[in-house]
């Protein structure tokens, strides 16, 4: 990395081309910059938890993942195609390819939860029974298959968020962005949006790049998986961590960390430090 | 200083109409490559023509009412109080129909596009759209701007036999003038470039009513008062014009058919 992370040791490169590569990417908005020369990859399987405090460009760099925003230096490999001048058009197909979860879960108020999850489908002209057989599989996979006809209004935050992860997952996605899946909610809901996580990256092995600036929720994702025979999620043996769990960190724009757990708990970057004080 | 401000002001206005003009003919080419949302065009059409049609019978029967009531007054000075259905008939048809229309549509529907965009973009449902795979424009413009050309049409047909039914009303029981020499009046000196006038104009004024209200939505920022703000700019915008266009269009109508 052009920034020298602060990582003891370097993560092994990937036998297959990354998923989504970042090359010296820097975005401002006019005279503000938001992001300078940010390098990583993420690679077939891995999860990459991305953290910083509040406002310091975590959910720029989702939205720059998949073409929402574009970057002004810098290029953005998405399944091995530049995305960073890359048509509007061209990348509408591409982004069907990843599912993301957006902080509030943005759902579309005025559609009922079933067209919520089912948008993708229906927008592809899927027969009903169909649409409603794999909406129903992928509420049942959040644990809120009764909500099926309900709005949006009627649910709580934190049903919001897993509504919108059965609406990321439909698609089975090649890639999953989730932008602060668990901010703003309780504990408990936290835990539980973090076991969906999980047990998406434990059953269908999804590469993804989370953003959030809850360590506890990030650790989390390091010390457990989820156990398919009970059904639930499960601590690791203790000192051990999912190696395929790896962590980012930004200050003020700039990747500074770029490791494992054990790295970043390690670190000597006072800035890292202090965040994770 | 004030040069400076001048100078930004400019800019950003010649910039806005940039972005205007890029959008709108994006919003506007869509119809003619797929995916072509249909459902979504009867659903606007619904909203924008059904759910306008009170407020367009309304508003064409009290314009047409106050023409013959203004009319009949002023036109009987000169003995002439018979030909106050043609008067109400062809101000209707040439030039309040499709502007009073186009703004009471505009002040129900440009905002309403304005306030659904808007709120669509500061809750990340525009950005959610695109991370589906779905083009905002094409699914929730592209519609609206068609469904208001075609609605606004007929609307404007609507609120011009309103104002012609209440100018008749007016004449009959208020003015105690006859009925069917009113509506004879109304009807023969009808000429076919004045219904071409006529409806030729909501066409654009639909385009713009439309296509202004989406375009404020969809650039709103600055979460609910910028919704505001949105709206706001939208009405403001889309009426005044619609005042300009009617003038340019009555000009180019005027040169076309020099009889009217």
């Amino acid at each position: 990395m052009s920034d020298a992370p602060d990582s003891a040791l370097p993560n092994p490169a990937p036998a297959a081309e990354p998923v989504l590569a970042f090359d010296n990417v820097s975005f401002d908005f006019g005279d503000t910059a938001v992001l300078e020369k940010v390098s990583f990859t993420v690679a077939a399987g891995e999860t990459r938890i991305l953290l910083g405090p509040t406002g310091v460009g975590k959910s720029v760099l989702l939205k720059l993942a998949n073409g929402l925003l574009r970057p002004t230096l810098g290029s953005i490999c998405l399944f091995g195609q530049e995305i960073s001048h890359m048509s509007e058009e061209r990348l509408f197909a591409l982004r069907t390819r990843t599912g993301m979860v957006f902080q509030e879960g943005a759902l579309f108020d005025s559609l009922s939860v079933r067209d919520n999850v089912g948008f993708q489908l229906i927008q592809e002209q899927v027969a009903d029974d169909e649409i409603d057989r794999r909406v129903r599989e992928e509420l049942r996979f959040v644990e809120l298959e009764e909500t099926f006809d309900l709005f949006p209004g009627s649910l709580s935050g934190g049903m919001k968020r897993r509504v919108a992860i059965a609406r990321a997952l439909i698609h089975q996605p090649e890639l999953l962005l989730y932008d602060s899946p668990t901010g703003g909610l309780d504990p408990v809901t936290s835990t539980t949006i973090i076991e969906l996580i999980v047990k998406q990256r434990d059953v269908c092995h999804t590469p993804s790049l989370l953003v959030t600036h809850r360590l506890q929720d990030a650790f989390m994702l390091s010390t457990h998986r989820f156990d398919p025979a009970l059904g639930r999620m499960v601590p690791l043996p203790q000192g051990e961590t999912d190696p395929k769990t790896t962590y980012l960190m930004l200050e003020n724009g700039r990747l500074i960390f770029d490791g494992s757990l054990h790295e970043l708990l390690r670190s000597q970057n006072q800035y890292v430090r202090n965040f994770l004080r | 200083m004030a040069i400076e401000t001048l100078d930004r002001t400019a800019k950003r206005l010649v910039l806005t109409v940039q972005d205007y003009s890029l959008f709108a003919y994006r919003a506007l080419t869509n119809l003619f490559r797929p995916p072509i949302y249909w459902p979504d065009f009867l659903i606007q059409a619904d909203i924008i023509g059904f759910g306008s049609l009170s407020i367009v019978i309304l508003a064409g029967i009290s314009t047409g009412g106050v023409l013959a009531l203004q009319s009949a007054a002023t036109l009987s000075a000169f003995g002439a109080a018979a030909i106050t259905g043609r008067f109400v008939s062809l101000t209707m048809i040439r030039e309040l129909g499709p502007v009073l229309t186009g703004i009471m549509v505009s002040g129900r529907n440009a905002s309403s596009m304005a306030s659904e965009l808007g709120s669509m973009v500061v809750t990340e449902q525009i950005d959610a759209m695109r991370a589906l795979g779905v083009d905002p424009v094409r699914k929730l413009v592209t519609p609206r701007i068609y469904s208001t050309i075609v609605m606004l049409f007929f609307l404007t047909i609507v609120a011009d036999a309103c104002g012609i039914i209440g100018g008749a009303l007016v004449t009959v029981f208020m003015n105690h003038q006859n009925g069917m020499q009113y509506l004879d009046m109304a009807w023969e000196h009808l000429r076919y470039p004045d219904i071409i006038q006529g409806l030729v104009k909501p066409l654009f004024f639909g385009y713009i009513l439309s296509s202004i209200g989406c375009f404020y939505g969809m650039r709103t920022t600055g979460g609910t008062e910028g919704v505001g703000h949105s709206t706001i700019q939208a009405v403001v915008t889309a009426s005044v014009l619609i005042i300009f266009v009617d003038f340019l269009a009555t000009q180019v109508m005027l040169s076309l058919f020099p009889s009217l």
